[in-house]
C-alpha cells in the first residue's frame, strides 16, 4: 500500500513514531496526482512547491518533538471555494480564474496552524452549483472508481482527490449534498456539520443561510479528527455558533448499544435505486445486531424540499453573486463597451457559465416585486415546516439512516442536459441544509463495482452521534 | 385654488463611530483614498459581515432622541443594485424590521407654535464608496476612479410621516432640518457636517387641494447636502407641481434630480423605470434581539436634548428664552455659557456678553466656541470686572477684543493699558475742579437749576481720565461741589 492510500489516521501515527516523515507522504501524494490527474482533474491548482517546504516545516518539528497536531505533516486538499491568501481561488469559475484573495478563510487558517500541508485547490460545480462537477470552467472531474462516471458535486474535486490518493484529507463546502453526494459517489467519508459549527469567513457563498464548510476522508475517524481542528465559534461570521467544540474523536467509541435510530418512510419511497435501498436495509441490519434500535418515522414536508431548496438557494444566490460584476476584481470584458451598465452585462455573460446565470435568473424571479411572497416567503415558511418535521422525529430517535442519492454514479454527460433531474439528485440530501442538521455519508457497499452511501443524521450540534453511529458500522464491517 | 403641501424628508446621516458597521476599518473622511479597506468593506469573495454594536446604541439613542418606538426585534435586508461603488451588488440596510419606528421631533412652525413632525422610522445601514469622476458627471468621465474608504461607514437613516403631522412648508422643513441636526449633534453621534457628506437628504413633495384627504402624486428630489439647495429645491418643486395642477395637467410620481447651478429640478426616472430592489433579510447576519437593559442603559445615559438644555437655562439661570434658544443652537456653546456661569453671579449679563460679544469675535475670525481662545474662566473674569463697575462696557470690549486676539487674561489686559478705573478721590475732585473751572458759563446754567448741560460736563472730565472713571460717581462729586 502506498502511503497516499493510508488515512491520516494511520499515517498520523507513522509520524509521530518518525516512521515515515512528511515529505514522503506528500511526495507520495504528488506522485499518485502525476499519475492519475490527466484522467481525474481533480484539481484546479496544485501546490506542490508550497508542500514541499510546508513537508519540510512539519518534518523538522518533529525531529524537535514540537508537532502542532495530528494533522501535522498530513497532506490536504481545500475545495476551490475556500480563499486562500495569495493562492488562486477560482470558485470553478472563469469569473475568478485569475483572483488571489488576500485572506484566509478561517477553516483554511485553522488547518494549516494544525500544521497540515497544502497540496492543491479541488475542482468543484462553479460557484458549488451543481451536483456532478460537470458545471467548472476547468472541465469536469472524473470519479476515480470509474472515469467515465462524475465524481459527484459539487465537491467532487475534493473528493476524487481523497479517494484517489491525491490527497489524504480534504475540506469541501456543502449547501444542497455538495460534500455528502461526492463522498458517496467515490465510496468515502464526508461530514456536513451543523449550521455554525465552522466558520464561513472566507467561504466565497452561494447561499448563506445553507452555505456549511466540511469534511472528506477516508475514514470516519479522519473525518472526526479534522472535525475538531476546524470547527469552533468565529468573531468573524455573524451566523457562527457559540457552542464549545467536542472531543469529537473520544466520541467515536462509545459503541452502538441502546441507540435509537430512525428510518424516515418518506425517504425509501419509489425514485430509489433498489440496489441502494438494499444495501442501505443490510446495513441498518447490522446496526441492528450490534444493539440499535430501528424505529420508522415520518418526516411528512419531505417531498417539498427540493423545490424549497432550490428556491432559497437561488434566491440567495442571486445577491450573493452580484459582486462579480467586473469592477473591482475578477474577470471584466475586454469588449469596447459604452457604459457601465453594458460592461456589467458582457463581463457577466461572458465569465459566468450556463446553469449558474440559470439560478441567478431563478433567483431574481424568486426575489422581484410581486413573486417574493408566493416564493420566497412561502419557501422560508415550508423550510420551517421541514425543520419542525426533524424536531418532532427527534424526539422519538438519536439519528437517523437514510441513503445519500437515489442513484449511483450517473455516466459525464448523462443529466447534464436535464437540470431538473440533476435537482433531483439532492432530493436526500437537502432537508439537511434547510434543517441545519448534521449529515455524515458513508459507504455501505458496492453495486457493480460502484458505491452506495449511507447517510447519518443527527440532532443539531450532535455530530458525536453521527459520527458514533459511523464508526461503530465502519468498524463492524471490517471485523 | 388653494393647496396643502406635504413634505416628506429621508435624511442620511453618517455615525461617528470609531470603526465601520460591518468590519474593523477605521472611519476618518481626511484619509488617503483606498488606505481604510479590508476583505469585507470591499466585497472581496467569502468575506461576511459582523455588526458593530457602537452603531447600533447610536442608532437607539437617536431613536430614543426622536421619541420613538425601539424594536425589540430588528434585522438588516439586503436592497440588490449594481453600481460601481457599491462593492457586493448589495447594500446591507433595514426594510420591514427597522430598529425604531413611530417617532416625533418638536419645531416651531411658521406661526410661532410648536409642531411635533411626525417620524416614521430610523434604521441603520452601510454608505456606499465613493466615485471621482474624470470630468463633472459619470457619463461625461473618460473614466472614474472609486473609493471605499466610506464603503460600509454606519449611516442612519430618519424617515419623517407623511400621514402624521407632515411637514407643510419649506419653513417648516427648514426648522425640522435645523433641529434633527442640532439633536443629532447634541446626543453626539454624528457631526452632521454636510460640507462632508455627513448629513444628505432626499425630499418627496406633493400637493393636495385644501381639505382633500387623498395624496396628491409625489415627487422625490434625490442627495440634496446644503439647506440653500433644499430650499430652492423645495420652492421649486412646490411652484412647479401648482403651476401644473392650476393648469389643468397631472402630477406623476417620479424622481428628480436638482440642479444648483440652474436652481431648478429636473426629470431623473418616473415611476416605471423605479428599480425593483429585490429586498429580503441578509442571511449573514442573524435577527438582532435588543435586550431591555441594552436599551435601559441608553435612555439612562442619555446626554441632555436641546428642548430640555434651553429650559435648564431659563429656569437654572432665569435667562430670558430668546437668550437661552440662542445659547443652545451649538451644545457647545451651552457648555461654555454653563461654564462661565460657576463664576459669573449676574447670569443675564454673561449670556448678553457671549451673544453679543463673543458672537461676533468669533465670526469676524471664522472661529468655532471649541476654537475660541478665551476660556470660559477668563471671559468670566471680564464679565465680572465688567459687572464690579471695574471697567466700563466699552472698556470691556476693547479688552475682551485684546484676550481673543493674543490670548491673555483680562486682568492683563487692564493692567497692560492701563485701563484700571481712577477710583482716588482727590484725582478725581481735581479733575472736577479743573472742568468746573473751564466751564464757568455751562456751571452757571447748573446753579441755576437746569440739569441738562450735567452730561456734558461728565464727558469732559471722562476725557480727561480717558475713560476711566466712573460717571455715576462724576455726576455726584459735580453735584457736590456746584450745588453743595
Amino acid at each position: 500500500m502506498e502511503l497516499c492510500d493510508r488515512t491520516a489516521s494511520e499515517l498520523a501515527r507513522l509520524l509521530q513514531k518518525r516512521e515515515v516523515s512528511s515529505r514522503e507522504i506528500t511526495e507520495s501524494v504528488f506522485r499518485r496526482m502525476d499519475e492519475r490527474e490527466e484522467k481525474i482533474n481533480a484539481y484546479i491548482t496544485r501546490t506542490r512547491e508550497l508542500a514541499l517546504k510546508l513537508a519540510d516545516q512539519a518534518d523538522r518539528r518533529y525531529r524537535h518533538n514540537e508537532s502542532l497536531s495530528p494533522l501535522d505533516g498530513i497532506p490536504v486538499a481545500f475545495k476551490d471555494i475556500l480563499c486562500t491568501k495569495g493562492i488562486r481561488t477560482t470558485c470553478g469559475s472563469l469569473m475568478l480564474r485569475d483572483y488571489i484573495p488576500p485572506y484566509d478563510a478561517t477553516a483554511v487558517e485553522k488547518v494549516l496552524k494544525a500544521g497540515a500541508v497544502l497540496v492543491g485547490k479541488t475542482n468543484m460545480d462553479e460557484f458549488a452549483m451543481g451536483s456532478s462537477t460537470e458545471n467548472s470552467a476547468f472541465g469536469p472531474t472524473r470519479n476515480p472508481l470509474d472515469p467515465e462516471r462524475v465524481a459527484g458535486g459539487s465537491s467532487g474535486g475534493s473528493a476524487a482527490a481523497v479517494a484517489a490518493g491525491e490527497a489524504i484529507v480534504a475540506l469541501g463546502s456543502d449547501t444542497g449534498g455538495s460534500i455528502r453526494l461526492p463522498a458517496a459517489f467515490c465510496g468515502i467519508a464526508g461530514i456536513k456539520p451543523t449550521y455554525g459549527r465552522i466558520s464561513r469567513y472566507g467561504l466565497v457563498s452561494y447561499a448563506s443561510s445553507l452555505d456549511q464548510v466540511g469534511v472528506l476522508g477516508k475514514s470516519v475517524e479522519d473525518c472526526a479528527l479534522m472535525l475538531g481542528i476546524v470547527s469552533g465559534h468565529d468573531k468573524k461570521d455573524a451566523t457562527s455558533a457559540h457552542t464549545k467544540t467536542p472531543d469529537f474523536l473520544r466520541s467515536l467509541n462509545k459503541g452502538l448499544k441502546g441507540l435509537r435510530i430512525g428510518l424516515p418512510k418518506e425517504y425509501f419511497v419509489e425514485g430509489l435505486d433498489p440496489g441502494i435501498k438494499e444495501r442501505i436495509m443490510a446495513a441498518v441490519s447490522l446496526l441492528e445486531d450490534n444493539g440499535v434500535h430501528i424505529v420508522e418515522i415520518s418526516l411528512p414536508h419531505t417531498p417539498y424540499a427540493v423545490a424549497t431548496y432550490y428556491l432559497i438557494a437561488t434566491a440567495e444566490a442571486s445577491s450573493n453573486l452580484a459582486r462579480y460584476d467586473g469592477v473591482k476584481f475578477g474577470f471584466r470584458t475586454r469588449e469596447n463597451v459604452t457604459d457601465s451598465i453594458m460592461m456589467y452585462e458582457l463581463t457577466r455573460s461572458r465569465g459566468l457559465g450556463k446553469e449558474v446565470k440559470r439560478r441567478i435568473m431563478l433567483g431574481t424571479y424568486v426575489l422581484s416585486a410581486g413573486y417574493y411572497d408566493a416564493y420566497y416567503l412561502k419557501a422560508q415558511q415550508v423550510r420551517a415546516l421541514i425543520k419542525a418535521d426533524f424536531d418532532k422525529a427527534f424526539e422519538e430517535v438519536d439519528c437517523m439512516v437514510t441513503p445519500v442519492s437515489p442513484c449511483l454514479p450517473f455516466r459525464i454527460g448523462e443529466k447534464i442536459t436535464e437540470p431538473l433531474q440533476m435537482y433531483l439528485v439532492d432530493i436526500y440530501t437537502a432537508s439537511l441544509n434547510l434543517s441545519g442538521l448534521p449529515g455524515m455519508s458513508i459507504n455501505c457497499g458496492t453495486i457493480k463495482g460502484l458505491p452506495a452511501g449511507m447517510q447519518i443524521i443527527g440532532k443539531a450540534f450532535d455530530e458525536e452521534t453521527v459520527l458514533r453511529v459511523a464508526y461503530g458500522y465502519e468498524k463492524s464491517i471490517y471485523r | 385654488m388653494d393647496f396643502d403641501v406635504i413634505i416628506g424628508f429621508e435624511t442620511h446621516v453618517e455615525l461617528k463611530t470609531d470603526s465601520k458597521l460591518f468590519c474593523d476599518c477605521p472611519v476618518d473622511y481626511d484619509a488617503l483614498p483606498n488606505t481604510l479597506i479590508c476583505p469585507v468593506c470591499t466585497g472581496q469573495p467569502g468575506a461576511l459581515p459582523v455588526l458593530n454594536k457602537k452603531a447600533v446604541e447610536y442608532t437607539v439613542r437617536a431613536g430614543l432622541a426622536l421619541k420613538c418606538t425601539v424594536n425589540r426585534l430588528s434585522r438588516f435586508a439586503r436592497k440588490n443594485y449594481f453600481y460601481p461603488d457599491l462593492p457586493k451588488g448589495y447594500q446591507i440596510s433595514q426594510y420591514d424590521k427597522p430598529f425604531c419606528e413611530e417617532g416625533r421631533l418638536e419645531i416651531t412652525s411658521g406661526d410661532g407654535q410648536p409642531y411635533a413632525v411626525g417620524i416614521k422610522r430610523v434604521h441603520l445601514e452601510e454608505d456606499a464608496g465613493k466615485l471621482v469622476h474624470s470630468s463633472d458627471s459619470f457619463e461625461a468621465s473618460e473614466f472614474s476612479l472609486v473609493d471605499y474608504n466610506r464603503s460600509c461607514v454606519p449611516l442612519l437613516e430618519i424617515v419623517t410621516d407623511h400621514e402624521k403631522n407632515p411637514l407643510r412648508s419649506t419653513l417648516e422643513a427648514r426648522a425640522y432640518l435645523e433641529k434633527l441636526r442640532q439633536t443629532l449633534r447634541y446626543i453626539e453621534v454624528s457631526d452632521c457636517n454636510m460640507e462632508k457628506g455627513q448629513l444628505r437628504c432626499d425630499v418627496n413633495i406633493s400637493l393636495r387641494p385644501k381639505g382633500s384627504k387623498a395624496y396628491g402624486n409625489r415627487s422625490e428630489i434625490k442627495n440634496m447636502a446644503s439647506f440653500k439647495a433644499i430650499g430652492e429645491a423645495l420652492e421649486y418643486e412646490i411652484a412647479r407641481q401648482r403651476g401644473i395642477i392650476e393648469g389643468g395637467g397631472e402630477i406623476f410620481q417620479e424622481t428628480r434630480l436638482f440642479d444648483e447651478a440652474k436652481h431648478l429640478t429636473l426629470p431623473m426616472r418616473s415611476k416605471e423605470d423605479a428599480p425593483d430592489y429585490r429586498y429580503f433579510p441578509d442571511p449573514d447576519l442573524l435577527e438582532i434581539e435588543l435586550p431591555d437593559d441594552f436599551v435601559d442603559n441608553i435612555r439612562r445615559s442619555m446626554p441632555e436634548l436641546p428642548d430640555q438644555s434651553v429650559d435648564r437655562l431659563v429656569g437654572q439661570y432665569n435667562l430670558p428664552k430668546e437668550d437661552a434658544l440662542l445659547l443652545t443652537r451649538d451644545k457647545r456653546v451651552a457648555g461654555y455659557f454653563s461654564a462661565c456661569a460657576l463664576f459669573v453671579q449676574d447670569r443675564q449679563r454673561l449670556s448678553r456678553w457671549i451673544i453679543k460679544d463673543l458672537f461676533r469675535l468669533l465670526k469676524k475670525s471664522s472661529l468655532s466656541i471649541a476654537q475660541c481662545p478665551v476660556p470660559p474662566e477668563g471671559f468670566s473674569e471680564l464679565v465680572n470686572a465688567v459687572t464690579r463697575d471695574e471697567i466700563t462696557e466699552k472698556m470691556g470690549r476693547q479688552v475682551l477684543e485684546e484676550m481673543f486676539e493674543r490670548g491673555v487674561s483680562a486682568g492683563s489686559v487692564i493692567a497692560e493699558k492701563d485701563l484700571k478705573p481712577i477710583r482716588d478721590l482727590k484725582t478725581l475732585e481735581r479733575l472736577v475742579d479743573e472742568v468746573i473751572a473751564e466751564n464757568l458759563q455751562v456751571t452757571a446754567k447748573i446753579r441755576e437749576g437746569s440739569t441738562k448741560p450735567m452730561d456734558y460736563l461728565i464727558g469732559q472730565v471722562m476725557k480727561k481720565t480717558r475713560g476711566k472713571a466712573n460717571p455715576k460717581e462724576l455726576a455726584k462729586l459735580i453735584q457736590e461741589k456746584l450745588l453743595g
